[in-house]
């Protein structure tokens, strides 16, 4: 057990796994599931091994085929990516347990070539987190994109034109990041970050290195799904199968934050980011504009998914909102709110799955009664709820919390009625679902004498699906109350010392 | 002041919440055990709290560190005599209200009993942590647990009323909530603490106008679950719920969980000295003063039995507020006195409406002729209650009453005397009708004229919450040592400062 | 100013192309336009990368016998980095047409055309 290669490993194994997949499913339609629940478990044991390494050791610096950097490409991993791999494994893991039986009944034509792609969205997404190399990370971007436009594509009805859409869309993110790159390179000569941010302070007067800048926050927003440049994300998540919408929504978008911070602050210094070129200014305003039109336009929404996903745009608008305000406690909220958003939108498109498994249906109007049908997945879904509000315990109070904070600590006071006023609006439509859930269809007869109603039968999902859904929500309320561990111990050292 | 490390505050926290799950599970299925499980929590909750009474009086202060949340401010828990207070109110009148809720329920062959059982435990283990919080940020954590949990008791009958008064509910507590977590943050901001310190601990941080600001925020956001107006809409509107939730959430917990914010704010975050050199204690007087005359003006127009309850409720708040906000020695004790000795008399209040509406269907006060002959107890006892909140001998109201006038003369400011005369006045105006009409009206075609009370489960809590209360009067150290207790807080609170 | 001009042209050439793909993407209606849109895209993106390489009087990089006994100098090469990275970027650029044209099949297996302003008809009128 060579701990050394986790590193390399844990992009390895899925990767290889899909091709494994896709000719052993061609035989034995059977093992595909096993086979991929099997690849992403040694990822995610692979993600612990290097959690743990990177804090009893320090950064790991991976020099592929033996290469030195900046010749050769490395994967580099310290605190910020350590606790990412950890936690887009463990999401994909517990999305993979959950996805047999959605599939069957989804899409069961096309069972081997999904759990094929599958997992190479699960490569291109930690292929991303893992890389200290810029042109790498567009491959795996490339690769992740790629395969969420397929998986996309074959959801229901709107499912095609919706993938269309994104391919369009995410193509031109996608070059727009390889571009800035190019200018970059000319400058510089150098793909490597950490060279590049040895490199690079010298340039920052460059014009073609402010391109560059330019055009990696442009390409990396439209694939972040920042507002404006979101309007490929609700129809995506909307149409997309179950599984695909409960794996892409918690880890793409996030994925792609972790890229902003890593580009802003580690390739390029927070001198930069911060006042040579205010660009953190001017992303605090873009997300706040996200968050309210985010939280306003879920109001407006009768399908679950589709709420679901501007609710998804409000909370991309907070995580930039805490990279934008570059202080120790907006950015501590900022991943802190990666982590907690991630396990709450799993959790809340896990349960949008069960009920479009169980009820076939996904208009909040029919949800009457849903709790006496399905308990526990309604009870997941209020505990997820009540963390989207931000009601403590739950963990998403306190990256809330760690949010006001620095808005307070940078004085920016329009921030804190953004971020207050959107928390009530959360709490309007996430408690339409809860009232709808719970309260049954109102019988007249009740209060005197005790009158009969219509007996809804309890008709809970099966355990496959069950299990992952409350595992998630027990994350959900596990982020809370420990947060103060996580903070401690390892986003603490993942925000910029300079901070 | 001696530190006592204990596990018992958690054990009172915990006690209830470790029986909402065991509710659930019995379910409907097997009602006794799931009542068992109720009353046995309340009484273990009882007990636990209870035998922290020796440790208080003698000065201890007992603590308990949770976990860590944020760097310097700890999930702490820490009984002290102001927190006691509460708790013990909050413990005591939960045992009654459990029996009553069985007997109501049970009377009324209501619905969803489990979930109702279910929210109760949750939202006392939430008021038992509000009383135990050692700093501004658990209490929150408590207080915004006690909302959520409270909610499926408001729209408990699922009627379309019942779920407007939900959301108004939500709608208000959420958006104080908003304005608590804004307040805690800059003051975490400000001072780097957050622990509720005897005396305050903002002075000498923040200019006073963030000072100012700050105090208008905690108390709009504390204040709307302690029903100060124009934040008190929500109240009235909640009376939808059944009687028990009425009696001790409305009456006895979430109302005076919210005041317990604002003396906490009052108290221990600003101080009396930081209050007096600011001048902010006199606005704050006249803003709460406004809320005492017009809720006792409002209660006279109301015919709905519990809604009149409501404004009562609401007028007998913002008079706890009013103590503390005067600053003086008796005032703060008057308000804190009043604070617990309101709870006996209010609930048993609520107990009687909830009696007469399972015995007869009655809600309004118009239809309550003559119902003193068919039920003398409950009668009896709401007069109790009514004396008592006028401030009539021998019920205790009138000790928390005589301390709270005391106070207002200490303060030199002599036209809060006349608001508590008036509101005192107010009382006797509203209660009285209801007590004439009962006993010495005609009595209307449909009373028995034979003894015909509510279910015992019903009758014998209001009987025993009326005694007690008539004991308190006459004995205030009695049992709970609340007078010994809540001297020993102002104690702390003026001696600090 | 014109100097300016010619000496950058392949800068100019570039964005010329880049700004007509993108005007593909948009203001076309047929979703094979866009398609083609989106691969002049990046076969400008292409051309600037090759282009930064290049330099005047170099010769393409590839190692001459002669050049193997004692070192070869680096600077008689064009720059071999951006060709190696365009051609990841060209299969990158195939395999997401090849990922489009399947979701076009698709599209046009559905609602029997490829534009796009009738394909917003009919799914307003089915209500999707």
């Amino acid at each position: 057990m060579t701990y050394e290669h986790f590193a390399v490993l844990i992009v390895i194994v899925p990767l290889m796994s899909a091709f494994v997949v896709a000719l052993l499913g061609w035989f034995k339609r059977w093992a595909c599931y096993p086979l991929t629940l099997a690849a992403l478990f040694v990822s995610f044991i692979c993600s612990l091994g290097i959690l743990n390494t990177v804090i009893s050791k320090g950064t790991i610096h991976y020099h592929l085929g033996g290469w030195e950097p900046p010749w050769g490409i490395e994967y580099v991993v310290d605190y910020l990516n350590g606790f990412m791999l950890v936690m887009l494994s463990f999401i994909a893991l517990v999305v993979a347990i959950y996805s047999k039986k959605s599939i069957e009944q989804e899409i069961p034509e096309r069972l081997v070539p999904y759990y094929s792609i599958f997992l190479l969205l699960v490569t291109g997404l930690i292929g991303i987190t893992v890389t200290g190399d810029l042109f790498n990370v567009f491959v795996f971007l490339e690769i992740a994109s790629l395969a969420a436009y397929a998986l996309i594509a074959v959801g229901e009805d709107g499912a095609p034109m919706a993938a269309f859409n994104y391919v369009i869309m995410g193509t031109i993110g996608a070059c727009f990041y390889y571009l800035g790159i190019g200018y970059v390179y000319i400058v510089t000569g150098s793909l490597n970050m950490a060279d590049l941010s040895q490199i690079l302070p010298n340039l920052y007067h460059n014009k073609a290195v402010l391109v560059g800048f330019a055009l990696f926050t442009v390409g990396i927003a439209v694939k972040m799904g920042l507002f404006p440049l979101h309007v490929w994300l609700p129809d995506s998540y909307t149409y997309a199968p179950s599984v695909t919408s409960a794996v892409i929504a918690p880890m793409f978008t996030k994925v792609m934050a972790y890229l902003m911070v890593r580009i802003f602050f580690t390739l390029f210094n927070p001198h930069f980011s911060i006042d040579l070129i205010p660009i953190t200014q001017i992303l605090t305003w873009v997300a706040a504009g996200g968050i309210i039109a985010g939280s306003i336009l879920a109001i407006a929404q009768t399908d679950l998914k589709r709420m679901l996903a501007y609710s998804s745009i409000a909370n991309i608008g907070y995580i930039v909102l805490g990279i934008g305000l570059a202080n120790r406690m907006g950015l501590t909220g900022s991943l802190l709110h990666i982590l907690n958003h991630a396990f709450m939108k799993g959790t809340l498109f896990l349960v949008a799955g069960g009920i479009m498994y169980k009820m076939g249906m996904r208009d909040i109007t029919q949800f009457r009664g849903l709790h006496k049908k399905m308990p526990f997945t309604m009870a997941a879904f209020t505990i997820a709820a009540l963390s989207m509000i931000g009601i403590p315990p739950t963990g998403g109070f306190f990256s809330k919390f760690y949010l006001v904070l620095g808005a307070i600590d940078a004085r920016q006071w329009a921030f804190i009625v953004v971020l207050l006023t959107s928390s009530l609006l959360n709490a309007v439509y996430f408690f339409r679902i809860i009232e709808n859930a719970y309260l049954e269809p109102p019988v007249t007869a009740y209060a005197t004498d005790g009158g009969t109603h219509e007996e809804i039968k309890r008709d809970e999902l099966p355990l496959s699906m069950l299990i992952p859904t409350l595992i998630l929500a027990a994350g959900v309320v596990l982020l809370g109350i420990f947060n103060e561990r996580i903070i401690a111990f390892i986003i603490r050292f993942a925000v910029p010392a300079s901070f | 002041m001696e530190i006592v490390y204990s596990i018992k505050p958690l054990l009172a926290v915990l006690v209830s919440l470790i029986a909402a799950p065991l509710i659930l599970l019995t379910g409907e299925k097997h009602k006794n055990v799931r009542e068992f499980w109720t009353i046995l929590a309340a009484l273990i909750k009882f007990s636990v709290v209870v035998s922290m009474i020796p440790l208080i009086t003698d000065g201890k202060i007992i603590e308990y560190t949770i976990l860590p949340i944020i760097p310097g401010v700890p999930l702490q828990l820490r009984v002290e005599p102001f927190g006691m207070i509460f708790a013990l109110l909050s413990s005591t009148l939960w045992i009654a209200t459990s029996f009553y809720s069985i007997g109501y329920m049970r009377g009324l062959n209501e619905h969803a009993q489990t979930r109702y059982f279910f929210g109760f435990a949750m939202c006392m283990s939430a008021a038992i942590g509000i009383a135990f919080s050692a700093n501004l940020l658990t209490l929150f954590v408590f207080y915004e647990i006690l909302t959520i949990s409270t909610w499926p008791l408001v729209v408990h009958k699922e009627t379309q009323e019942a779920v407007m008064g939900g959301r108004k509910y939500l709608f208000y507590t959420l958006t104080a909530g908003t304005l608590i977590l804004f307040s805690t943050a800059m003051l975490y901001n400000l001072t780097g603490t957050l622990d509720f310190r005897a005396g305050g601990f903002l002075a000498g941080h923040g200019s006073p106008a963030i000072q100012t600001l700050l105090l208008i925020t905690l108390i709009l956001g504390f204040g709307v679950k302690g029903g100060i107006m124009p934040m008190h809409e929500w109240l009235p509107t909640a009376m939808v719920a059944p009687t028990p939730v009425s009696a001790l959430l409305h009456a006895v917990a979430v109302v005076k969980a919210g005041v317990f914010g604002c003396l906490r704010v009052i108290l221990f975050i600003f101080g009396p000295k930081l209050l007096g050199d600011l001048g902010l204690w006199l606005p704050l007087a006249y803003f709460v003063s406004f809320t005492i005359l017009a809720a006792g003006l409002l209660a006279l127009g109301q015919d709905h039995l519990k809604r009149r309850l409501a404004f009562s409720t609401v007028n007998c708040l913002s008079i706890m507020v009013l103590g503390a906000a005067l600053l003086s020695k008796s005032s703060i004790t008057g308000g804190i006195l009043h604070m617990a000795f309101h709870g006996f008399m209010k609930i048993t209040l609520f107990f009687c409406a909830g009696a007469i509406y399972v015995k007869t269907h009655k809600e309004y006060v118009s239809q309550l002729d003559g119902l003193g002959r068919q039920m003398p107890l409950t009668f009896a006892a709401f007069t109790i209650g009514a004396m008592g909140l006028a401030g009539v001998p021998p019920v205790n109201g009138f000790i928390s009453k005589w301390y709270l006038c005391l106070g207002a003369m200490e303060s030199k400011e002599i036209v809060f005397l006349f608001i508590l005369l008036t509101s005192a006045l107010l009382d006797v105006a509203f209660f009285f009708p209801i007590i004439y009409k009962a006993f010495f009206k005609k009595p209307l075609d449909d009373v028995k004229p034979h003894f015909d009370e509510a279910p015992m489960f019903m009758v014998v809590p209001l009987v025993v919450t009326a005694v007690m209360a008539v004991i308190l009067g006459v004995y205030p150290d009695a049992f709970f040592r609340f007078f010994n207790i809540t001297a020993l807080a102002v104690n702390n609170i003026l001696g600090v400062s | 100013m014109f100097e300016y001009i010619v000496s950058k042209y392949n800068y100019w050439v570039y964005i010329f192309l880049m700004m007509l793909g993108l005007y593909g993407m948009i203001g076309k209606k047929n979703l094979v336009k866009k398609l083609i849109g989106m691969n002049i895209f990046q076969v400008a993106i292409i051309l600037f990368y090759i282009s930064i390489g290049s330099k005047v009087g170099a010769s393409i990089p590839i190692l001459t016998a002669e050049d193997l006994h004692g070192m070869a100098d680096p600077v008689k090469y064009m720059n071999p980095l951006p060709h190696v990275l365009m051609l990841t970027a060209i299969v990158v650029g195939i395999a997401t047409t090849g990922v489009a044209l399947g979701i076009i099949i698709m599209v046009y297996n559905r609602y029997k055309t490829l534009a796009e302003d009738e394909i917003l008809e009919i799914r307003k009128k089915s209500g999707v």
